[in-house]
């Protein structure tokens, strides 16, 4: 296998030189800007997303404001937004749509696949492998720059006269459709639509990318059975992803046609600001069927790498090997392969035939039980663990209380005729936010704390670690929970204000602004957490204390690599792997860690 | 401007306070030789009651959450298979409500208690299959109970309408609803969106609204006719952005009237009479307790939802296509008053999906009435059928009246132009 992974490495171009020093002689435009090696490709996938989510969160900000403060002038919107989308410091209710639009679009998209996935599956594939390199640098480098293209598209649509779109992240047909019913169906839609394409096709590639590299680059003696549940996670997710979003891209690119051919794929018999239009056949049920076909693995695809990573450092920080191994790998693989069955219980009240909506009833209450088996296997591997509570292992203990809650409440959503009463109000909000904005962002936390080490050779302080682990979750849960008593009672979700309560149901209508406000507060305080995240990573990159190449005592081979980052991450000899990476505290051994690459003891059995 | 400046300066000297902190955290433990990798074994007892603390608080803030906000809003569900929908929100309320408290207190139990002491090794524990079987089964005999019971629920409400439940239509347009009740026939009338004209909103099919709705398209102030005169003309100047849009809808109008025509030829009037009888109804929908209704949804633009919060009932409305949805109001809005200590209390029908700038207020005002309350109003309400109101319209008394109308507006049109 080894000699495979050499011979592959042999024929980058741009590590022609065959000698890992081969790097000095790397000029600034091929080492920082279009780079192939893959962890300096990591890092410009992480600096892009951290960029993207501050941005997607500052939208949250302004449009929680409006929610909370229905009405009233703030100098914090008209500073954002001016004149022309907050007169007088109150928000439009066009521009509200379009910040709820953009920002649920950059969050899933450009933070939680393309930063996490991306960051992620490109920093620790080839290092926990054992290979020198992705399987293709180059496509690898393309990768990235198409995500940088999309995001930046993404971004000058909020610039755009009419305005970004405005029809909610998943775009449905026909208000995405229609310039005529929403302003943000313009300009702002065209580029979002460019801005997706792209986004999709860098998506794809790198899956592509992470798929082959899982397949062909692992080291001597990395068998499958061998390989941390990291990457179990990425190569799951990558197959996931080549397979759903090529149905988003014919989503879009139908849609595409409706708005600039004039097909009617999405449209049928509609009136719209006047003037009847001759479209006639089409159904904006298919846009749905399509979307979600890909919105649905979508899910998993944000969730998966930050359950891989929280594996590990769960595992690596409780001193204990993870519980259950194979029955994790089982649950993600059946969680994967579930996640393609269940798309429509997105659509139970569409108008979908009931029928139908029974089988997915069926498939989608499913998924609770592989996911039940993962969270018993982390409470179990915490159970008589040695717990060490690095920031990570804060954000790792997190991410599995947020998968409980938000896990739990996916029950009610998933029962189509208790979906009914909630179905598209704030309760799918917070069941959503919690397992994808907690849970996925923290996996996404604690991956940069605890690789932050691998990828600047630097440490990250661990008090403001502390600091902003307690106040994320704390205003986390601070936003979330009290939402769900806003979706249970029944208010709408993307409502500009509730004043529409006041005229039938006063009681409603004082909860929901009561309750509105706090969730408000509470988003604000954790935004400003996040402040403290960002001081910390961008001082710790140039200020913080020079790292051990080994800070955690973890197994993976990552950690066998010299802090200082050479091209083809291992100066001389691939490491040869002898066992499962998760021997903590193994019986008979004198430290409590094993690294994968020591050989079996006389007489020892592995795992 | 001024405080904008503090703000920014706020900022700047908070950042510099905390990298001087840091910086002193940094020397000290340069001083106690301890890398920032080795956590202390303070920083983990600290975090570790933390996890317990913030345990108890998470639970207590959600106990009460629950007792003082779980039933606002959602009241008691005011329609007979409502009932039973609740019931069973509760069952599973109270199965997720237990295992959220079970699988938390474990989590942050065992964060607490089993974190590093010296000299306590960790437990080597890598696998047990009887274990990992026993939460593999557990929650599937749970979730086989949940799914039986759902299903249930489910087939029961999406299950089609009885004979003689009563058909009334729900039609959405950006931002408002119209009900539209079928009438004596309980036979809703046809509709084809080809047919809206000023006087027939909901489009609604008889051979008067064709023919007018012909006769409109090809007449009318901005009609095929007027169009062509106006792009023939060669005293007017037109610009080419204006010209392109004529053409484009005198292209798209000559397409449409060709199926008017069309569904002229095949027009049966015996269903005429489906469409006179019914009864529009706008601003409130009134119906009567204890009757099952069967309501037929419809869009004229972009998809809306048709949600009832208090009778458990939603259905989105989609351009191109009917979508239907049944339940039986059972709580008078009187009564409902009285339960609520509300006496401005209502239902009503709100959209749930996400359909332009002022989504957020388009909703219908609903009333359920007692059934001797209900049929005085219905019997008054029969006065205006659709054959009344569409004949009683000054506009169009009958097919020949348009002509003079829209003649009168071509010619007003032709004098707005010559002026120019």
């Amino acid at each position: 296998m080894a000699a495979v992974a050499h011979e592959a490495h042999g024929h980058h171009d741009s590590h022609g030189h065959h000698d890992a020093h081969g790097h000095h002689e790397e000029n600034f435009v091929s080492k920082y800007i279009f780079s192939q090696d893959h962890k300096m490709i990591s890092k410009q996938f992480l600096l892009t997303a951290i960029f993207m989510g501050i941005v997607a969160m500052l939208l949250s900000i302004l449009f929680r404001v409006q929610l909370a403060w229905p009405g009233e002038s703030s100098n914090f919107l008209s500073f954002f937004l001016g004149e022309e989308w907050a007169p007088g410091g109150v928000l439009k209710e066009d521009m509200y749509l379009g910040l709820v639009t953009i920002h649920g679009t950059i969050m899933v998209f450009f933070l939680l696949t393309g930063g996490l996935s991306g960051t992620f599956s490109n920093l620790l594939i080839p290092l926990q492998l054992g290979a020198r390199d992705m399987a293709s640098g180059f496509l690898n480098m393309l990768s990235y720059w198409m995500f940088f293209l999309s995001s930046i598209l993404m971004l000058v649509s909020l610039f755009v006269e009419s305005g970004p779109a405005m029809a909610g992240w998943t775009v449905y047909p026909p208000l995405s459709a229609l310039p005529q019913a929403v302003s943000g169906s313009g300009l702002g839609m065209t580029l979002w639509l460019f801005s997706m394409a792209i986004f999709i096709a860098s998506s794809l590639i790198g899956s592509l990318n992470y798929i082959v590299t899982v397949l062909n680059l692992r080291t001597t003696g990395m068998k499958m059975t061998r390989m941390p549940l990291t990457i179990w996670a990425f190569f799951i997710t990558a197959i996931l992803g080549v397979l759903s979003f090529p149905v988003l891209l014919s989503a879009a690119l139908l849609l595409i046609m409706d708005r600039m051919a004039g097909t009617s794929f999405y449209l049928s018999d509609i009136i719209v600001g006047g003037e009847m239009l001759t479209n006639h056949g089409g159904s904006p049920i298919l846009y749905q069927h399509l979307f979600w076909f890909l919105g649905h693995p979508e899910v998993y695809i944000v969730l998966l790498p930050a359950l891989g990573l929280s594996s590990e450092i769960i595992s690596t920080n409780s001193r204990k090997p993870i519980f259950g191994y194979r029955a994790m790998i089982g649950s993600m693989l059946a969680i994967g392969f579930l996640s393609f069955i269940v798309w429509a219980h997105h659509m139970f009240v569409t108008g979908m035939n009931p029928f139908l909506g029974s089988v997915f009833v069926f498939t989608t209450l499913l998924i609770a039980i592989p996911s039940a088996v993962k969270v018993f296997n982390y409470l179990t591997t915490l159970w008589k663990g040695s717990i060490v509570f690095t920031p990570a292992m804060l954000f790792a203990v997190g991410l599995v209380s947020t998968f409980i809650t938000g896990g739990v409440t996916g029950i009610i959503l998933a029962d189509a005729a208790l979906d009914i009463a909630v179905h598209d109000t704030y309760f799918v909000v917070a069941h959503f936010h919690v397992v994808m904005g907690l849970s996925a962002v923290f996996g996404m936390f604690a991956g940069v704390y605890h690789w932050f080490p691998k990828m600047y050779g630097r440490m990250m302080n661990n008090r403001l670690g502390y600091v902003h682990f307690w106040l994320t979750i704390i205003s986390g849960y601070g936003v979330f929970l009290p939402m769900h008593f806003v979706g249970i009672a029944g208010a709408p979700r993307r409502y500009y204000d509730y004043s529409v309560y006041g005229d039938f149901d006063a009681d409603t209508f004082v909860m929901i602004m009561d309750l509105n406000m706090i969730i408000t507060v509470f988003a604000i305080l954790g935004s400003i957490a996040q402040g403290i995240f960002l001081f910390n990573f961008f001082y710790s990159i140039y200020r913080g204390t020079v790292a051990p190449q080994n800070p955690w005592n973890s197994n993976t081979l990552e950690w066998t690599t010299p802090v200082e980052h050479v091209h083809g991450n291992w100066p001389g000899e691939l490491p040869t792997v002898h066992r499962w990476p998760y021997d903590y505290s193994k019986p008979g051994s004198d430290v409590d860690f094993i690294p994968q690459t020591v050989a079996l003891a006389e007489g020892e059995e592995e795992h | 401007m001024g405080s904008k400046l503090i703000a920014l300066l706020v900022i700047v000297l908070g950042v510099i306070a905390i990298a001087q902190l840091v910086r002193v955290y940094e020397l000290s433990n340069k001083l106690r030789n301890r890398g920032e990798h080795e956590i202390s074994s303070r920083d983990n007892f600290v975090n570790a009651r933390l996890m317990f603390i913030f345990m108890v608080a998470l639970f207590a803030s959600f106990i009460y959450l629950m007792f003082r906000f779980g039933w606002t809003g959602r009241g008691e569900a005011a329609s007979v298979h409502g009932k039973g929908m609740d019931w069973l929100m509760d069952l599973n309320l109270i199965i997720i409500i237990a295992v959220f408290f079970l699988t938390n207190s474990l989590l942050f139990l065992f964060a607490y208690k089993y974190v590093k002491r010296p000299g306590v090794a960790a437990f080597y524990y890598p696998h047990n299959n009887k274990l990992e079987l026993l939460w593999t089964v557990v929650p599937a005999c749970v979730l086989a109970v949940i799914i039986i019971l759902g299903l249930k629920s489910w087939n029961d409400t999406t299950n089609t309408a009885k004979d003689d439940s009563i058909r009334v239509e729900l039609f959405s347009k950006q931002f408002d609803w119209t009900a539209r009740y079928a009438g004596d026939d309980n036979k809703l009338g046809r509709f084809d969106y080809k047919l809206t004209t000023d006087n027939n909103e909901l489009a609604l099919m008889t051979t008067n609204t064709i023919d007018s709705a012909i006769y409109a398209m090809e007449n009318g102030a901005s009609g095929i006719k007027a169009l062509e005169a106006k792009l023939n003309d060669r005293t007017i100047m037109l610009i080419p952005e204006d010209r392109q849009k004529m053409e484009d809808d005198l292209s798209r109008k000559t397409r449409l009237i060709r199926l008017l025509h069309q569904m002229r030829a095949r027009h049966n009037d015996k269903i005429d009479a489906m469409a006179w009888d019914d009864i529009i109804q706008k601003d409130t929908l009134y119906l009567c307790v204890n009757k099952e209704y069967e309501f037929n949804f419809r869009s004229k633009d972009v998809i809306h939802s048709a949600f009832f919060p208090y009778f458990r009932a939603q259905m989105n409305t989609v351009p191109g296509m009917t979508t239907r949805f049944k339940f039986t109001p059972d709580v008078t809005t009187a009564d409902m008053r009285e339960r609520v200590k509300n006496d401005k209390f209502n239902y009503s029908l709100l959209c749930n999906k996400i359909c332009g700038g002022a989504h957020y207020k388009m909703k219908m005002i609903v009333v359920v009435l007692s059934e001797t309350e209900y049929k005085s109003w219905m019997t008054a309400k029969k006065k205006q059928t659709f054959r009344d109101t569409y004949f009683a319209s000054a506009a169009a008394p009958a097919v020949q009246a348009p002509v003079a109308a829209d003649t009168l507006a071509v010619k007003v049109d032709t004098l707005a132009v010559a002026k120019k």
